[in-house]
């Protein structure tokens, strides 16, 4: 591979990577916090009592700084995938425009009419309207999210398209699979849910930061009992849609699963490996591989959450690039012989259009259809290319699984010591809340990366590698971007940090209960 | 109409007005959308193929060499 060519490919993945990260920040606290408030609002509309209003309105102060420093951070994705994903934007147009522009027109909508009620309609308008305004912004910003994690979940399950292969875009056949697709549904739900933990352990923390310092003890108690209540239902949630997301990883993305899981021979009975740790040393032979250093494994584990079959194969990255026939699993040096076929059919193609033969044609066509499925693999002669970062993306995923569990007895633990009021006298867990923040951004950016490394190299699975999605450009204005949003971002990250703490700290003390 | 359009100008005005943490959050908003507007979209984010192409079909040709073409740079 041309040296320019890497630089450009790896420049831009780390923009885009920086940039969605950071935007990531902010979004799922802004999904949950929209919940956390609404439910607060609605115990304070039902029982009237002032103490519930004084409590809505210091979250959504909280909601409000976060919003107003994330908003527009995502519209610099979309800047990126014009100028440095070309190929790829101009590859899924139809598919991805059709989602943005649904998020677009409702978080506008959303964002000028509803916000507004919520933030200024205090006292303006009715308590019922107002309620419901907070519902919908609530429903809103979630439902927002919807269209951006379906775009992506078609990414990682391309379904319900069409490859035009006169205009090299996809074209979409059916708008309900795309939306409806287990990939996307999982995605979707998955995501939301550990959107709510996190915005659940963010205000547990910050109220036991009151409990601390003994400060502002009714309202820090009272929202502590709706967190804990709200987190522990929709982490189990998260867990029961986690699994399921890992299942339809298995279906669709086997070499991902392998790579979650560390998985290099397939194996029945496939144990799990709860906990483990690579050797540091790479295998000469094959840079990928790695032994264990240590591990902790559950058997048969692997196999029930792989097709809910204690007894199931799981394949392995050696049987995805080697094949194995008793498991039908055809081999990565088979899938790029068919890639390359697909590639050198839709060249002959669009040369014997332009030569007006229409005979052949139609038989360069039929070749490319027959391996268009295999496309992507046509990029590669090494299938040892075709497998993600197998470390990186196994210490994500469990650390995101690990941390999710620990949220769940977190939850847990505030709930029954709030219901027998004893969280005052429980320093350690009152600390542990504070301290598990930011363990709850880190398991977020843990599952992001899960998603995005582990189904590396394919930008679309299997039809479009990130080597052929980024646009000819110079790499060294996308060096200068990826300095600049590191600053900027930086800079915003701090002001927020900032700016809440300083809230968080003013807040008047409202009374002891 | 009139009364209507006056009531939602005062909701929003008094709205504004009255933010305790607004007048910092503004000044970050108002700088944050200038420099992804005026400073990365201007000088650094140009659509490519917008900007570079003219048309659909030339940007389709152009997409589908750039699929196809002589695989040297890719492993």
């Amino acid at each position: 591979m041309e040296h320019f060519n890497m630089a450009l490919v790896d420049w831009s993945r780390a923009q885009f990577a920086l940039t969605a990260l950071y935007h990531w920040l902010f979004v799922p606290l802004t999904l949950g916090t929209s919940f956390i408030l609404a439910i607060m609002e609605t115990v304070y509309v039902k029982t009237g009592k002032e103490i519930w209003k004084r409590i809505t309105k210091f979250w959504m102060t909280l909601f409000a700084i976060n919003f107003a420093i994330g908003v527009a951070t995502g519209i610099i994705l979309e800047f990126e995938f014009g100028t440095n994903w070309s190929n790829y934007s101009w590859f899924v147009g139809d598919i991805f425009g059709a989602p943005l522009a649904i998020e677009g027109i409702m978080a506008f909508f959303m964002e000028s009419t509803f916000f507004a009620v919520m933030f200024f309609g205090w006292n303006k308008v009715s308590k019922g309207f107002h309620l419901t305004s907070t519902w919908l912004v609530a429903i809103g910003s979630n439902l927002s999210a919807l269209w951006i994690l379906v775009a992506n979940a078609w990414m990682q399950n391309p379904v319900g398209m069409h490859f035009n292969p006169e205009t090299a875009r996809n074209e979409m056949l059916d708008f309900w699979a795309i939306l409806f697709s287990p990939t996307a549904v999982n995605k979707f739900l998955h995501t939301i849910s550990s959107a709510y933990v996190l915005s659940a352990i963010f205000v547990i923390g910050v109220s036991a930061w009151f409990l601390l310092k003994k400060r502002n003890l009714a309202l820090a108690k009272r929202s502590i009992v709706v967190a804990a209540t709200f987190g522990l239902i929709t982490s189990l949630f998260m867990v029961i849609t986690g699994d399921e997301s890992a299942r339809q990883v298995f279906k669709t993305q086997p070499m991902k699963f392998a790579s979650m899981e560390g998985l290099y021979y397939g194996e029945t009975n496939a144990p799990l490996v709860a906990i483990g740790f690579f050797e540091k040393t790479p295998s000469p032979t094959n840079p990928n591989a790695r032994e264990w250093a240590a591990k902790f494994e559950i058997p048969n584990l692997l196999s029930y959450m792989a097709a809910l079959d204690p007894h199931a194969f799981v394949p392995g990255i050696h049987d995805m690039v080697h094949g194995n026939e008793a498991h039908n699993i055809i081999s990565y040096y088979d899938r790029i012989k068919m890639g390359k076929l697909a590639q050198s059919a839709l060249k002959e193609f669009h040369l014997a259009k332009k030569a007006s033969n229409d005979s052949t044609a139609q038989a360069a066509l039929k070749t490319f259809e027959t391996n268009y499925k295999y496309f992507g693999y046509g990029y590669y002669d090494n299938p040892h290319d075709l497998i993600p970062n197998v470390p990186l993306t196994f210490y994500s995923f469990h650390t995101m699984v690990g941390l999710g569990f620990w949220f769940v007895l977190l939850f847990l633990l505030a709930l029954i010591y709030s219901v027998k009021d004893k969280l005052l006298q429980k320093r350690w867990l009152l600390y542990l809340a504070l301290w598990t923040i930011p363990l709850a951004w880190l398991a977020q950016e843990a599952g992001w990366m899960v998603a995005e490394f582990g189904r590396q190299p394919w930008v679309v699975q299997d039809y479009m590698p990130t080597l052929s999605a980024v646009s000819n450009i110079d790499h060294t204005s996308v060096m200068i971007t990826v300095f600049l949003f590191a600053v900027v971002f930086t800079v915003l990250l701090i002001a927020e940090i900032k700016i809440m703490l300083k809230q968080i700290n003013q807040l008047k003390d409202g009374g002891q209960e | 109409m009139t009364e209507l359009l006056k009531k939602i100008f005062h909701f929003y005005y008094d709205g504004f007005r009255s933010m305790t943490v607004g007048k910092r959050l503004w000044i970050i908003i108002l700088i944050k959308l200038f420099i992804i507007f005026a400073v990365f979209r201007l000088f650094f984010f140009h659509d490519f193929l917008k900007s570079n192409f003219k048309t659909d079909q030339e940007r389709s040709n152009y997409v589908i060499e750039q699929l196809i073409k002589p695989n040297t740079n890719h492993k």
